[in-house]
């Protein structure tokens, strides 16, 4: 029978939730790696047993964890991050130039077909490689290298490479997202990139349509329409129709067009979720009502979810990588809030519950579906 | 026999329990210690030290015999007393919250 591990990375440890295709009662394990900050809990789709974890302290910096049973025991590999060659600077906050620095990995992307191959995205904004299972990382150093490295700048919550999406059936073709560069993609396997921001807007930047410089949250794809992307930015919900050659806003009758993930339907890809946030100061839902909300027409028109969520006093986060689906019949939704409750909907977000709520911070939701 | 404390976390992370004892050959100073304690437990490289600099990572100290140790060289030697084993050699978190 099959069902559904839930990776939960938090401020204070990883957690796996497990339940059978029902979605009712869920096992809880962990903390695992306690006391430490996971960013990120993944799986790779090559082989649902292995998953990577990345690990840091402010104490004792960065770890990547693996495991090879789904889950159940972990083993450290490689934690070196050197950038390639004199990594030179970026620009501070206030405009200054400021050396590269490696701090932590946000996100890892396990290659769609390999599962010794996995990619992070780290800070200060970099993508990585490795080929051996997490043993060793090399920099895939075109992209920080590209000519408008140095005049990127970190958003609120550093300067990250959170997103990154391969195309899944043209292996040269990878997009990033970087707060606050944008989006870049690369159509060779990562030696060169280009920025693909045209169609973006944003007001805290001195050209507000420049080619580079937008605090993009969040993309994400359907794996069966990859021209197609979305993006929760730091203002703006935007699609691009072209593989992000140009972008229009989608934002419609959203209450607030802020916010942090975006996720698209299993089985639907006009289908799109996404959680507004009051504003970029107020990281809490509007009204202090936590509303998913979704569009059925891939942008414009949104409806809001709110059976089983929080209606009164609820001032939570959902952070950008804390949402994902699973791909059973029913869609499963699920997400984690900065107050440590993953809320899951097992029809595609018509009614929600939470699995799990008394949990550290949530950093991270990622879903595999289990055979 | 050079005895070694870590902190719980690194424990943790290097599945051990107590104290490390470590033999460094030649005079016991902070590099040597610290590359026989890598040498023995790999996955601590990078979380006590940088991979390629070995400089100390800034929320790390080093203290021995009542006395911060956190500033003086790699090449140092260490107090005697922890050349002989009689007292630990201490890896711990600065006391930063959290």
């Amino acid at each position: 029978m099959s069902g559904v591990r839930v990776l939960v990375g938090t401020r204070k440890g990883a957690f796996v939730l497990t339940s059978d295709a029902k979605r009712q009662r869920w096992d809880v394990s962990g903390p695992h790696f306690a006391g430490w900050e996971i960013y990120h809990v993944t799986g790779s789709s090559a082989d649902s047993d292995r998953l990577y974890a990345s690990q840091s302290s402010g104490w004792f910096g960065q770890v990547i964890q693996r495991s090879d049973d789904g889950g159940t025991t972990w083993q450290p590999a490689g934690n070196q991050f050197s950038y390639d060659g004199v990594p030179g600077t970026h620009q501070w906050y206030d405009g200054t130039p400021h050396p590269w620095e490696f701090a932590r990995v946000w996100h890892l992307e396990p290659s769609l077909t390999d599962p010794d191959t996995v990619y992070a995205g780290v800070e200060d904004a970099a993508l990585f490689r490795s080929i051996d299972g997490g043993q060793t990382w090399q920099e895939l150093s075109g992209l920080r290298d590209h000519d408008s490295g140095s005049s990127w700048q970190p958003g609120a919550g550093g300067m990250c490479l959170h997103t990154i999406i391969q195309h899944p059936t043209d292996p040269g073709r990878i997009f990033v997202a970087i707060s606050s560069a944008g989006v870049f993609r690369t159509d060779d396997a990562g030696k060169t990139w280009r920025p693909t921001n045209r169609g973006l807007h944003s007001e805290q930047i001195p050209d507000p349509v420049a080619e580079v410089g937008h605090c993009v949250h969040r993309l994400a794809m359907h794996p069966s329409r990859p021209d197609v992307l979305f993006m929760q930015k730091h203002w703006d919900v935007m699609r691009s129709d072209d593989a992000g050659e140009s972008w229009q806003e989608v934002s419609g009758d959203l209450p607030t067009d802020f916010g942090f993930p975006i996720a698209v339907h299993a089985h639907e890809p006009d289908t799109v979720y996404v959680v507004p946030i009051k504003s970029d100061s107020e990281h809490y839902p509007p009204e202090g009502k936590l509303r998913v909300y979704r569009s059925r027409i891939g942008g414009h028109e949104w409806e809001p979810l709110t059976k089983g969520l929080p209606q009164n006093d609820c001032y939570v986060n959902v952070l950008r990588d804390a949402m994902a689906v699973d791909s059973l019949d029913s869609c499963g939704i699920y997400f984690g809030t900065t107050g440590g409750q993953v809320y899951a909907s097992a029809d595609a977000g018509d009614s929600w519950t939470p699995i799990v709520r008394d949990l550290p911070s949530v950093l991270s939701v990622e879903v595999q579906t289990l055979p | 026999m050079i005895r070694v404390r870590l902190p719980a976390h690194l424990r943790t992370l290097a599945h051990l329990e107590g104290e490390v004892q470590l033999h460094v050959a030649g005079q016991a100073t902070q590099r040597a210690v610290l590359d026989a304690l890598e040498s023995r437990y790999p996955m601590l490289r990078g979380t006590i030290r940088d991979h390629v600099t070995h400089q100390r990572r800034a929320f790390v100290r080093f203290f021995a015999c009542e006395q911060d140790l956190s500033h003086e060289l790699p090449d140092a030697p260490l107090p005697e007393a922890v050349g002989t084993g009689t007292e630990p050699f201490l890896v711990v978190g600065a006391m930063a919250g959290g």
